[in-house]
């Protein structure tokens, strides 16, 4: 479970994030949804420390995550996988390494033992036998794909995905969509997605906090979400091609 | 505007760019300071030193070797040519030009080379990474990202440009005793003898010093650049030429003070 306690984040004086309180749960699948520029991918990063709340606190299951020393908030962050906007692969290393990268860092596997896991993550995300390309060779879609794959080669508990299906094709972006929900039932982990897409909410949803203006505009269920009487809500449903 | 106004809109701009100078060289010493913390896994980064000692060494020999062997066959004929006096005897020369390529040029021009090809190469590999999102991918995996991407290339650095530096003594006085015979001003043997008779051990640690110095000052100004990248593609660019610039300023700021200090 992750929760924020009344998160804030201002850049050079303009507050973006403007006290966001809310948890995720374990074995769900957590959705952030809003327009774009309100404030979900600086809310994520915070999440994770790679921009510092200006105010406020995350905890990771009673871990205050905000106010760890940089060697303990390393410890936390094995736990976490990213999924970031533009894939972050690193380019100059193979897919079989990318993958691989943690358990070579964090592990005392041997090379065959890393192989093994390699291609097991590699087989969840459907992207088997690619071991040797580089990022620069494969499609978008893949790019995204491998980037779960890396994200789960460590046995982690937290999983955050910004803008997962994010220009991808309809197709590649359910797919995406599926893999992410089995992989949150299968290794009961804490899922957190941020989209603006409504597709996605009502194929995998679970929880659904929307933001608004750096506010926590609405938070519920996704099948309450068409009940809202929330007017910013309905306007955001409304105004994204779903309906 | 009067005298004053002007007097202190320019204390102001000195000030500014004081205070802009100071917090970056603040940032530079804590940039150091955090890349050191116990290794997540030691075997990774000594794999990256070596590699990094490949990229940086090897890499960089051939333009070395030139530039070595042309600065010493150039200092000779330079060197000769404004020694023209009958009292001076031959070695005279050979010993003035491989004092100065250990003291001064061998050591100071290979690092002002260097912090254009392996600084400008630092600057842009760390800054892609930066502005790609990977830097944040390395830290959200729990890794020190700084330690990780830069102290391999530093620990190189120290080791391989003090190499390289070697190898330009050595050959800048090959190409000493090349221009001498090519042009018939003094043989090899009083080439040598020269050289020999004024050689100190001191002179050669003088150098190694130097060489260590502008290979801390190459490799960490030049990540602290590449690291500190904000934006895109641009961007790199010009932390790349920064890395450049301000590692030669250095340099030769470094230089004069080593002169001041040593000799
Ligand atoms: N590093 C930054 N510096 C200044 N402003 C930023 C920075 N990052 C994001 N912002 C601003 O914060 C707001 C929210 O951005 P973001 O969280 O990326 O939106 P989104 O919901 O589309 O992910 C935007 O107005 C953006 O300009
Ligand atoms: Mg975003």
């Amino acid at each position: 479970m992750i929760e924020l306690k009344d998160v804030r984040k201002s850049f050079n004086g303009e507050e973006v994030l403007k006290g966001i309180s809310t948890k995720f749960e374990t074995g769900k699948v957590n959705l952030v949804i809003g327009s774009s520029g309100h404030g979900k991918s600086v809310m994520m990063k915070c999440m994770v420390g790679l921009l510092t709340p200006t105010s406020g606190n995350v905890f990771y299951d009673d871990r205050d995550f905000t106010n760890l020393e940089y060697s303990k908030v390393r410890e936390v962050r094995k736990e976490i996988g990213m999924l970031f906007q533009g894939t972050a692969l690193f380019d100059s290393l193979t897919i079989e390494e990318n993958v691989e990268f943690t358990l070579k860092m964090f592990t005392k596997m041997s090379k065959a033992e890393r192989r093994d896991r390699v291609d097991f993550c590699l087989e969840q995300v459907d992207m088997p036998g690619i071991n040797d390309k580089y990022p620069s060779e494969i499609s978008g879609g893949m790019q995204k794909r491998v980037g779960i794959a890396r994200a789960i080669a460590l046995d982690i508990k937290y999983l955050l995905c910004d803008e997962p299906n994010s220009g991808l094709d309809p197709v590649t972006s359910r797919l995406i969509d599926e893999l992410l929900q089995s992989i949150t039932e299968e290794f009961n982990i804490t899922t957190i997605i941020n989209t603006h897409d409504m597709k996605t909410v009502f194929d995998i949803g679970d929880d659904v906090i929307f933001i608004y203006q750096g506010y926590n505009g609405w938070t519920g269920k996704v099948k309450d979400i068409k009940h809202s009487d929330n007017e910013t809500l309905k306007r955001f449903i409304q105004a994204s091609q779903f309906d | 505007m009067d005298y004053l106004t002007w007097a202190s809109k320019i204390d102001v701009c000195i000030f500014t760019a004081e205070m802009t100078f100071f917090t970056h060289f603040g940032s530079y010493l804590l940039f150091i300071k955090g890349m050191f913390s116990k290794p997540e896994k030691l075997s990774v980064y000594i794999d990256r030193t070596i590699t990094e000692m490949n990229n940086i060494g090897v890499g960089s020999l051939s333009i070395v070797v030139i530039i070595a062997i042309f600065q010493g066959a150039v200092t000779t004929l330079q060197i000769a040519y404004q020694l023209i006096s009958p009292l001076i005897s031959k070695p005279v020369i050979g010993s003035i030009v491989s004092d100065s390529s250990m003291l001064e040029l061998a050591p100071t021009i290979t690092c002002l080379v260097l912090a254009g090809k392996v600084g400008s190469h630092i600057a842009s590999e760390i800054g892609t990474m930066r502005v790609s999102e990977q830097i944040d991918a390395l830290e959200v995996m729990g890794i020190n990202s700084s330690g990780y991407l830069a102290l391999p290339k530093i620990i190189a650095g120290l080791i391989m440009i003090p190499a390289l530096v070697i190898i330009s003594i050595f050959l800048s006085n090959v190409g000493g005793i090349i221009a001498g015979e090519a042009s018939g001003i003094l043989t090899s043997q009083e080439y040598l003898q020269g050289a020999r008779e004024s050689f100190l051990p001191y002179n050669l640690f003088f150098a190694l010093v130097k060489a260590v110095t502008y290979a801390f000052i190459i490799t960490t100004v030049s990540s602290f650049q590449g690291y500190t990248t904000n934006g895109g593609a641009l961007e790199v660019g010009a932390s790349s030429t920064k890395a450049v610039v301000y590692s030669a300023v250095a340099i030769l700021f470094s230089d004069y003070l080593l002169a001041q200090l040593m000799l």
